[in-house]
Parts: structure tokens; sequence; C-alpha cells
């Protein structure tokens, strides 16, 4: 048996995150009331017509730039006609011949070594609304508009990726750049980012390209590697048991864990592409396209090799305090009151990460900001409070979005450094255990630790170690 | 002359002086429609009770001295393309009879702000397409000047209204000559403007590259002061030109002196009735004598203008009523008794049943030429020729201030000889199709009669340049008397109302 391997290419549809729709003024927002963010526009009545929202032409430069995309300085909207009640014109406003950007590329690093995957193009189009269909036999469907007009950017690369782990690796860089641009929240879950797939099985290294299948109606990324994954397997039975791989499109069925065909060659339909004649072509200038090049933010690779140049972070931290832009930026903020990045980062990385995803919270709706963490971090310099409290301070701003030395004052949790309190305290304890006394003066250095612990009892943990055991030493 | 017979802007300077109100000007338009319209049968929907309420409104408003606008009181006819708020807006067809918009087209709020008041909604060949608006799905409208005859169309119920002083003025729109061909056969002025210049934000879709919104007018200073109006850029239509609107009753001075015109001669050859070419040559040889420099021009690529648009319009068509399917608004059909009710099957009667048989056939024509594997050979090769025609025209205008030709080439034809050979109506509109394709303005103005039906002379301008059109437009006019000429108004006894008029809604309130 020769060894097979995947040629895989995705599609990939975002929807942005414009405050208004992509050809109308209505709001782009998810989970409204149905059928409540729809105008005459979006609803397609008779003789209304569409404006194009200068953020998605904005938003999906950004995209292109930060694929590494060629900016059409000329494209248009063509239309893709079809009928489906979901889509209230019967035809999609979508880019055809001339899409926005192309030729780009997307690094990922796979196996210990880079693979460049081919971005073929990005292109602008506007979604279509909702279906939902009745239960059993009842037999009707309701129509949600609400997302009627939602811009997309439709992301389709070149057949580069060999496994379905680099596909779904792919998928996370994606998304990872989107959401640093804050293009959109590529939630596949809320369906803010689909991604259909287009697979096919050849010799390891042949070269050449075989009969694909597309596979749509994942809903993870998870899904596409189960998806990629049993596909691969279908094909191969396929070819090894003599027979031809058809050109279909085949849907995704998550419960079963297999795919079913949806439609054939035979089947697929002719949408009849031409030029949308209510909207005028984009002529693009460079100074445009280089002035959205200069606002574009720091991107997740460069911020990677900058913390670990700029801040002496490890690789692994610095990869994991870029993943998001909104954590780097935390980070940032942290060290700009507190002078140790590496401090400020186990920080982040052990404590707020872990109290973020417990409590399943977004770093933007966290209660500490980074002024917060950075008092926290002074009050243990200063000896104010010891690790193993500062810990317990952290929650509590965490949960009530205090600052340190307040949590501390309000907790009574200032560590005790007075000297002449704590030795009354240590005078007390000698007092009252003459035996472990005499053990440790006889040798016995752990007996130590007993008579500290009997110092922390009393105060709640709140006493100065190093002052106790300085004390301790002292009397002893 | 009767009060109805009178123009917008006479009547304008009256109702201001005091010497007739609105609700007089409103009163006398009714009367009219009551004694002609079960001949004539222009409109698809009346708003008497809500014309009369404005009316009386705006002499109050007028009496306490406040401005009512431009044309205060002015009762103004519209296409039944253009949506109204709130008064069904039904292209003459089965698909939209009940359907009433939300919103007013721009056009409508222009001339209502400026205290226009809107009669009614006139009929027209379904979703515009046809030229004798026999293809109203509802009735058809008769010519004035002869009721056995055709108005033309899409505009035919705009353009009879006009003339029979069922309105004082009217909108309609423009895709092939659907203004300019009516305004010829009723014989009033039509002018379809640059593409661009006039908001489409409202007008129902035909072809969304070659509609355009006009005036129906009695005289050219009528169109002038309507395009006044209705001109400008509008935000919510991505096509409107972002062009400064001059005064254009400023260019009415009468002068022609000097003014080069090119004569189209291939439209004056085969196909031509021999009639209107020669009531047209008198025309222009009265623009000769005005002082109009005239020489004979040619247009390389006439012969290509109809079917290049029979590509194009239908392709755009197809695509722009895709909407109209059943499911959100307007007509659904029924699932039989019995069955399962299926997407498919609702889709295609609706379709087929809220259609009539031109429009399905442009559909038809529209979604073949764009289908995959004759998109190149029909769509692609269109559009190609089109920018051959605009390359024509635009050599023209290096040498030409205005180009001249026969708006029409018949004379108003009898109801029902057209309907059965649609490539013979479709040639109705072979001098006014390639004005659309290079997106010119052009003005259609009565230049005479034959057999006592009214011809149109078609002056063309380059781009945005309506001022040259109107001034020369003016200037023949103006020394000429067919604008002031009225059809005959006796009622025709012998006529019964069309079949289909119990389509029309004479009481809609707003």
């Amino acid at each position: 048996m020769s060894a097979y391997e995947a040629v895989i290419g995705l599609e990939v549809h975002v929807e942005l995150l414009t405050r208004t729709k992509a050809f109308c003024s209505c709001p782009n927002e998810f989970g409204s009331e149905p059928n409540t963010n729809v105008c005459p526009v979006c609803l397609a009545l008779p003789g209304v017509l569409p404006v194009l929202n200068r953020s998605l032409l904005k938003y999906a430069v950004e995209a292109g730039l930060a694929l590494n995309c060629e900016i059409a300085s000329f494209c248009k909207f063509d239309r893709k006609n079809y009928f489906y009640p979901d889509l209230p014109k019967a035809y999609q406003i979508s880019q055809y011949d001339l899409p926005l950007c192309r030729n780009g590329y997307l690094d990922l690093e796979a196996g210990g070594g880079v693979r460049r995957v081919g971005i073929t193009r990005v292109h602008m189009e506007e979604d279509a609304g909702k279906l939902l269909h009745s239960e059993g036999d009842a037999g009707y469907s309701l129509v949600d508009l609400n997302r009627a007009g939602v811009p997309l950017l439709e992301i389709v690369t070149e057949p580069d990726l060999r496994t379905p782990r680099e596909a779904h690796l792919f998928l996370e860089k994606l998304k990872q750049i989107l959401r640093y641009l804050d293009v959109s929240d590529c939630k596949m879950e809320e369906g803010s980012l689909r991604c259909d797939t287009n697979i096919s099985l050849r010799t390891a290294g042949s070269g050449v390209l075989n009969t694909k299948v597309e596979i749509k109606n994942i809903s993870s990324f998870r899904a596409v590697e189960r998806a990629l994954d049993s596909e691969i397997a279908r094909q191969r039975r396929l070819y090894e048991a003599g027979g031809r791989v058809e050109q279909e499109t085949r849907a995704w069925n998550e419960e079963t864990g297999g795919t079913l065909v949806m439609r054939t060659k035979e089947t697929a339909s002719d949408y009849r592409y031409f030029p949308d004649p209510d909207l005028p072509p984009i002529v693009l200038d460079e100074q445009m396209v280089d002035r959205i090049r200069e606002g574009l933010p720091e991107l997740p690779e460069a911020r990677r090799r900058r913390f670990i140049e700029e801040f002496g972070l490890p690789a692994y931290d610095a990869e994991i305090l870029t993943a998001s832009r909104d954590l780097a930026d935390y980070f940032e903020e942290c060290i700009k009151c507190y002078h140790d990045p590496k401090r400020v980062g186990n920080w982040v990385m052990v404590e707020l990460l872990r109290l973020l995803n417990a409590n399943n919270i977004d770093i933007r709706e966290s209660k500490v900001p980074p002024s917060h963490l950075a008092e926290l971090l002074i009050l243990m310099d200063k000896g104010a409070i010891s690790g193993k409290i500062a810990k317990t301070v952290f929650e509590e701003m965490f949960a009530r979005g205090k600052g340190a030395a307040e949590v501390v004052e309000e907790k009574g949790l200032l560590q005790i450094s007075d000297e002449e309190a704590l030795a009354a305290i240590i005078d007390g304890v000698i007092a009252a255990h003459p035996q472990v006394v005499e053990d440790y003066r006889s040798g016995t250095k752990k007996a130590l630790g007993f008579l500290v612990g009997q110092v922390m009892k009393q105060t709640q943990g709140k006493a100065n170690p190093k002052i106790v055991n300085k004390l301790f030493s002292a009397k002893l | 002359m009767e009060i109805c017979e009178f123009t917008a802007h006479q009547l304008a300077d009256l109702i201001r002086k005091g010497e007739v109100s609105s609700e007089e000007v409103s009163n006398a338009v009714f009367e009219r429609i009551d004694l002609v319209e079960n001949d004539v049968q222009a409109y698809v929907t009346l708003l008497r009770d809500n014309v009369l309420a404005e009316a009386r409104v705006l002499d109050s408003k007028m009496r306490e001295g406040k401005d009512a606008g431009r044309l205060a009181g002015i009762p103004v006819g519209l296409k039944d393309n253009l949506c109204t708020k709130g008064v069904r807006t039904t292209c003459s067809s089965r698909m939209l009879e009940n359907f009433i918009p939300p919103y007013n087209a721009a056009v409508v709020e222009k001339v209502h702000d400026q205290g226009a008041v809107i009669l009614g909604k006139l009929n027209m060949d379904e979703f515009a397409m046809g030229s004798s608006t026999e293809f109203s799905a509802f009735f058809p409208t008769r010519n004035p000047w002869d009721l056995s005859r055709v108005p033309g169309g899409s505009s035919g119920g705009a353009a009879a209204a006009v003339a029979a002083g069922e309105a004082i003025c009217a909108l309609g729109s423009d895709t092939g000559g659907s203004i300019r061909q009516p305004a010829s056969f009723c014989g009033i002025v039509g002018m379809k403007p640059t593409y661009g210049l006039v908001s489409r934000y409202g007008l129902v879709a035909f072809a969304s590259s070659l509609d355009q919104v006009g005036p129906l007018t009695r005289d050219v200073r009528d169109c002038a002061l309507l395009l006044n109006i209705i001109a400008g850029h509008d935000p919510l239509d991505s096509t409107s030109a972002p062009v400064k609107i001059p005064d254009y009753t400023s260019f009415l001075t009468g002068e022609i002196k000097g003014k080069r015109i090119g004569v189209l001669s291939e439209m004056f050859g085969e196909g031509i009735d021999p009639a209107v070419a020669e009531t047209v040559k008198k025309g222009i040889a009265k623009l000769e004598e005005l002082g109009a420099v005239v020489e004979e021009c040619s247009f390389p690529h006439a012969d290509y203008a109809v079917p290049v648009y029979y590509i194009i319009a239908p392709a755009e068509a197809s695509s722009n009523l895709a909407r109209f399917d059943g499911v959100r608004y307007g007509y659904r059909a029924g699932s039989e008794a019995g069955t399962e009710p299926d997407l498919l099957d609702l889709y295609m009667k609706t379709r087929s049943e809220g259609f009539g048989p031109e429009v399905k056939r442009r559909i038809m024509l529209g979604t073949y030429a764009l289908s995959s594997g004759y998109y190149d050979a029909y769509y692609l090769k269109a559009l190609q020729v089109r920018t051959l025609i605009r390359d024509d025209y635009r050599r023209l205008f290096r040498k030409f201030d205005l180009l001249v030709s026969p708006t029409a080439p018949s004379l108003p034809f009898p109801l029902e000889s057209e309907l059965d050979d649609p490539l013979a109506l479709y040639l109705a509109d072979i001098y006014t199709i390639p004005v659309n394709l290079a997106g010119l303005p052009a003005i259609s103005v009565p230049c005479g009669f034959a057999g006592g039906l009214p011809v149109g002379m078609q002056l063309i301008a380059p781009a945005f340049q309506e001022g040259e059109l109107l001034q020369a437009a003016h200037a023949f006019e103006q020394n000429t008397p067919y604008h002031e000429m009225r059809p005959p108004v006796q009622g025709d006894a012998s006529l019964k109302p069309a079949k289909g008029s119990e389509y029309r809604c004479p009481h809609m309130k707003l």
C-alpha cells in the first residue's frame, strides 16, 4: 500500500464587527429579537438601493494586508443569483472575478518547521438571514432577517494544507489575526466564523491534484479536524478498494461523525454572476491603502518577537501573553506600572488566566485593571503582604474589583512586620511550648517550623515570616 | 382653456397671486378625471380625498403668507413604479397589486416637499416592460388623441393623463424610452435626464444601469421646473452623481442661434413611418430657420442598440425581479388543497401567476443571457458593444452641441395591433434606446401632427447638459404651436370600460 497524503484547502467566512450592516444602516448585532434589525433595504422591498458601508471596505483591506495579500486598486461587486427564503433579494452581493485581495499567505509553525499557506483571495460579501424550521410535521419555516446584509469576508486558501491538524492550526491563527485587527470575533459556535473545506488524496509527494470533495456544515475547529479525518478515511477506503472519488459536496454530521452527500456535480447551481449595477466599482488609491497599513495594530507574530526581545520573556511566556491582543495589551499596561516583566507575566499567566478561565470571563470584562495587579506586586515587594496572602488578596480583587491595598486593609491582611508586636506573640509561643523549644535547642531544627506555624496561626498568616524567623533565631 | 389644461408654471403663478386656489385647481382636475377617465383609463389608484384635504391645507398656509413650496397646489401624477408611503404601488402587476410601501421614493419626497399634491398612481406596462401600456396586468390606457390607439409606454398612463388634463404634470421612468415615446405619442414633453442626475431610490427597478426618473409635462418650462426639484445627489443611491444642479429655467432664453445640431441620419431610414419622418424633418427645418447649424451625421453602431438593450435590460431585470418570490410581500400563490407545501412549488406558482407574459419573456431572456456558457457570448459582448455606442456619441459630441432624431419610428398604433409580435413592439424604442445605453439626457418635444396624431422630436445632449437640451427645446417650442394643442375631451359613450378596469382603485386613502 502506498502512502497517501491529503491536499486540503479552506473556504472561510467571517462576519465583520462593523457597527451597521454592509449596505444599509441597520445595526449589525447578534442575538436581537427576530426581524428587528431590518429596514426596507435589507428586506429587499421594491425600489431600494444598497450603499456600501465604508467600514466594511476598511476592515477588508486591513484583513487583506494582515494576510499579506495584494490589495486591488480596482474591484467591483457582483450579484450571485439564487432563490432561497433567507436571501431577500434572491441575490447575494458578493465579489466574483475581481476580489479586493489576492495572493496572500499565512505562515504556520508545524512539525518544527514553517509551512506557508497561500491565500488565494479575500473578498467582501453580505450574509443571508436565518431559517428556523418547524419541528416534526408542522411543515413551516420561520425567517429571521436580522443577519441578512451583515458584512462578511470570504477567505479562500490554496490547497496547501496537508493534515487536518494543520487545517485546525490555520484556523486558530487566522482567528488570532482577525481578532487582533478587531474586525471579527470569529466565534464559530455563534456562526461569526464558518468554514468549508476541500479535500482530496494523492500518493505522497506526487504533486497531482485528484478529484476533491467539499465538506460543509462544520461548526467548530475541532469538528474541522474530525470531518477531515473522517473524509480522509473514506477516500482512502475508496481508493484502496479500487474505486473513484466523485466530485461532490458532503455535509458533516457531528452526531454520527461522518459525512453525507449534499449535492453532486450534476446538481451544482448556476449563480449567473454579473456586476451589480447598483454599486459603482471601487477604486482604491495607494495612499488610502498606505494609510490603512499604517493604522494596523502590531500583529501577533511581531508582538511575540518583541516580547521576547524587549522584555526578555521566555518564548513560551511570550506565546501565551500574545495569544490575544487584549491579553497582550493588559500585560503591557501592567509593566508600565511595574518593573519586572517576568514577574508580571507569571501573575498574568498563572493567577489571572486561571481565574478568567474558571469563571469563563473575557479579559475585557476582568475587574482587575492592570494598575491593580501592579499595586499588588508592589505591596508584596514592600513586605506588606506575603506571597501566600497575595493570592487570597488577588482572588478578592478579581471577585470584587477592589484595589490591592483596599482589600488588604478591609480584610486586615496587612503583614505584621512590627517587631515589638511580633516579639510579644513569640514570647507567648515560647512560653506555651517549652518542650518544643527544648527540642530545637537540642538540635531538632524542624521544631522551629512548628513554632513559626504557631505564630502564623495566631496572626492569621499575617506575620512577616522573615521577621518571625529572625526574632526566633535571636530569642532561642 | 380650462384650469386643468394650464401648465404647472402658469398655475403656480396664479396660485401664488391668489387668483385661483389649490383646491380649485384640484377640483378642476378631478372634474376632468370624472369626465374622461372612463375612456382614457390612466389611473390605477386615485387619491381624491387626500388631494382635496392637502390642497386645503396648502391654501390656508399660503393665506397665512407662508412659503408652500415651488409646486404649491400643483396636482401631480406618479407612474405606479414610484414608491409612495402608505399608497399601494403596483407596477401594474398582479405581483404587487396590494403592495403598500412604507416609504416614499426620493423624487416623491422632493415634489411633495415643494407642495405638489399627489393625484394618484398612473398605469404602465407591467414593471415598465413595454411600449404601449397594454402590458399592464390591469387594463390598457388609451391615447387621448384617439381612443382606439395606444398612448405609448411604458409611462403611458402618465403621458395620457398629462395630455388629457387628468394631471398637470407627472413623473415617469425611462429605461429604453418609456418617458419619451409615450410623450411623443400623446403630444407632450418628456425628458429622460442623464443617468445619475435623479435619484432612483424608491423607483422599482427594471434595469438598474438604464433606469432614470424624469418629468412628463405640457411644456418645456414645466419640464425645467420639475427637473429643478427632482435633480440632485442622493446618498441613498450610489449611482447618483455628486454634481451641482443649476437653475434649469435660467436656460430658457429662446436662444438657439449658432447651436450645432447633428441629425442622426440612420434614424430616418428603414422602418420609419414616412409621415413621422416628414413631420420631424419639418421640425428640424424649423430649428435651422431659428439659427441652429444643422448637419447630417452618422451613428455607426445604431443597428446594435436594440439587440444590446435586449440583452442588458432583461439580464438586469431577471435579477431585479427575482425578489418577487411570494415569501415576504406581494402576490403569493396558494398551494393546492391536499398537496404538501413545497418551496420550489411556491416560487414557481407565485411567479407564473404573478407576472404577465412580457415580464416572463424578459426574465427568461435575461436568465439565459447570464447563464454559464452564454455569459461571454451575450452579456459580456453586449457590454462591449454598449461601450462602442457610448464612443459613437462621444465622437459626435465633439462636433455637435445636440443631436436630433424622431422620438419613435411610428405614430401611435391601434390597440392590440402589435401585441402578438414582441419583436415589432421592441422596435418602438429603436431611437430612444441608444440614449439610455449611453446614459445621456434626451427630451421629446411635440413637433407636429400627422393624420391628427402627435409626433415627437427627440433632442439628445452630452451628459449633464440638460440646460442645453432645455434651451433648444424651449426655443423650438416657443416658435411652434404644438405644445398649446390639447386633445378633444368629449366622452365617448360607445366605449366600454376596458377589461380589467375593476382593478382600479378610485378612492384610496393615504
